[in-house]
């Protein structure tokens, strides 16, 4: 889908908008629309709040053994929260994403990453349910990360930013929801690196999580998935600008972060959806005989590489590529041996993704099974690859919209149905 | 709303209140029945992906696998039953399946075709075609089902395997069969145990 946007800027054609976590602004002069369903709505102009730790909850000790002061966590809500305070639902973002997750921004032309799945009628029903999302710890959205400015220096942390792990994000979106004064959460929701934070919030708090929608995600990296990482941190710290990290005044590391970035949007596709897509279409009607690019797929990797760098840090790759890379509930992590937990499951993989292939999902659900959980798993034929998550939006919906329904039904009046 | 024979008897044979496992839930309808008439706690394996959207449309879990490993990862004695209904015809590798619905659960509901009917063996004899009936209404060219089993098939297999048959309904269309079920039942529903059962 990403391609699509591309396609219109590139070529001034009319097709459908939609939304990807890793979308520029349309060009000035295109209409922005929200939403690509007509029967559902947007939940309009929306604005990104910011909480502060330290001034009421003190620091944060991160796994590492760390601590972190002054913590800011940037976040945006939608839909209103019911008196009983039982209708929040976190979604969590994946790699790349930000706390705007649905709406648009005044004067603003982006809308948020899962649009297609939040607002009125959708799957995430704003008339129904509270919806908060949230950037997460190690970011460079608005929550603190490496490029924020350490108060004790007056300078960006750079490589002294602690390093962090996905338990430090949950921990950091407990503080939201505590603040927010909510106790139970009605859903946890979340593709690729989110799952990986649904996930660990079940291990971290069943209680406080009624159901959990991990997609597309893992109980841990696999070599394959590690190796990938690692290239895409090698390609930013062979960059001589990263310069150890401390770039912040002489400009950042672009080739290297590009290059990351173009290899990462790589392992989002599919083969077919990659034939779909360029097959080997030129950009001319011939060869250049030289190293420009000559093929559409190679313009539409330097372009997302290109477009990349302009609204993301490469310290912040660094660090949340190895926070997922470390990331680890396989055996009776998820749920300690001799609890029990009464969070319902909704799983989804899809067919054709290669960089979480549904036996990841599979483990889950196997690993459910012999837990008594209960899980409901759905392997939706796709041939988007790791995207589809955030493009195969009428299957996500209907299952979503059918799970958080009776998931919700079963916790106002108390008991199963 | 009526409900079809098979999944009535079904519901008779399914106490008040159990945990079911239905092996090829299809669109959910059995599992619907139980949890409505007998507060059963349902889950299903169905390895069609539309029937997984209406099965959730319905609000009842189900798990999107092949059958053949669809017992993956279950404690032994999960459930009270497992039931294979319209669906071991289905099974690949039926004796692990089966072995492995009566390790989770004790009871095992499996209700199937019969290739042996009176209509089937005068279709096959008279015409020397493939018999294509209402409780085997495909072509040979795209039936799902990889087995074309009779009753006796089955309780020979039963008595080989040492599974134990601890109740058994024979049904045609409309109505249960009491005499020569071999030749008058369209489909067989049975329970299954093992021999160690001592009920």
């Amino acid at each position: 889908m990403a391609y699509l946007w591309w396609l219109q800027s590139q070529r001034g054609q009319d097709v459908t908008p939609t939304h990807h976590e890793d979308e520029s602004p349309l060009p000035a002069g295109t209409q922005a629309r929200s939403g690509w369903s007509p029967r559902q709505g947007s939940v309009g102009t929306v604005r990104t709040q910011f909480l502060r730790l330290g001034e009421t909850d003190g620091s944060l000790h991160l796994e590492s053994g760390q601590t972190l002061e002054n913590v800011t966590i940037a976040y945006e809500t939608y839909g209103t929260l019911n008196a009983e305070r039982s209708n929040a639902i976190l979604v969590a973002h994946a790699f790349s994403g930000d706390a705007h997750a649905a709406g648009l921004h005044e004067g603003g032309l982006k809308t948020g990453w899962w649009d297609s799945m939040i607002g009125p009628g959708k799957a995430f029903d704003t008339d129904r349910y509270f919806v908060i999302c949230s950037n997460i710890l190690g970011g460079c959205a608005g929550t603190t990360g490496p490029s924020s400015i350490q108060a004790r220096t007056g300078r960006p942390y750079g490589r002294s930013f602690p390093v962090i792990t996905v338990p430090d994000m949950v921990e950091v979106q407990r503080r939201l929801i505590d603040h927010l004064k909510i106790e139970r959460l009605l859903s946890v929701a979340g593709g690729s690196m989110g799952g990986m934070q649904v996930l660990q919030w079940v291990a971290a708090y069943p209680e406080s999580v009624q159901s959990a929608i991990p997609i597309a995600t893992t109980l841990r990296h696999s070599p394959q998935q590690i190796a990938l990482d690692e290239v895409g941190r090698q390609a930013i710290m062979a960059d001589p600008a990263w310069n150890r990290g401390n770039y912040y005044e002489a400009g950042q590391p672009e080739r290297g972060l590009a290059l990351a970035r173009m290899i990462g949007h790589i392992t989002y596709m599919s083969d077919q959806s990659m034939e779909e897509k360029f097959s080997r279409d030129l950009k001319t009607d011939r060869y250049s005989f030289s190293f420009r690019p000559d093929f559409e797929v190679e313009g539409y990797l330097r372009y997302r590489g290109d477009n990349f760098v302009k609204r993301f840090d490469a310290n912040s790759y660094l660090y949340i590529t190895k926070a997922m890379d470390y990331f680890d509930l396989s055996g009776d992590k998820l749920i300690p041996p001799g609890r029990a937990i009464d969070t319902r499951f909704l799983v989804m993989a899809f067919k054709s993704d290669w960089l979480y292939p549904a036996y990841q999902s599979q483990e889950i659900i196997r690993f459910l099974r012999g837990r008594h959980v209960d899980a409901t798993y759905c392997e939706i034929d796709s041939t988007y690859g790791h995207d589809a998550f955030l493009l195969e939006s009428e299957e996500e919906t209907h299952l979503i919209t059918h799970f958080l329904d009776k998931t919700f039904r079963e916790a106002s009046w108390g008991a199963p149905l | 709303m009526t409900e079809r024979l098979d999944h009535r008897v079904i519901a008779q044979i399914v106490p008040a209140g159990a945990r079911v496992l239905d092996l090829g839930s299809g669109d959910g309808e059995l599992m619907d029945l139980l949890r409505r008439q007998k507060g059963a706690k349902v889950q299903g394996v169905e390895l069609n992906e539309q029937s997984i959207y209406q099965c959730v449309a319905r609000g009842l879990s189900v798990v999107h696998s092949d059958l053949d490993s669809g017992l993956n990862g279950y404690p032994d004695h999960s459930f009270d039953y497992v039931i294979l209904n319209q669906s071991l015809q289905q099974v690949r590798n039926i004796e692990l399946v089966l072995r492995e619905s009566l390790r989770v659960s004790s009871r095992v509901i499996v209700g199937f075709p019969n290739f042996a009917v009176w209509n089937a063996r005068a279709i096959l004899a008279l015409t020397g075609r493939t018999p294509v009936t209402s409780a085997l209404p495909y072509g040979w060219y795209d039936t799902p089902n990889l087995r074309f089993l009779t009753i006796k098939d089955f309780r020979r297999f039963c008595v080989n395997k040492d599974f134990r048959i601890l109740g058994s309904h024979y049904l045609s269309t409309r109505r249960k069969i009491y005499v020569w079920p071999n030749l008058f039942a369209s489909v067989a529903v049975l329970v299954l145990g093992t021999r160690k059962d001592p009920s």
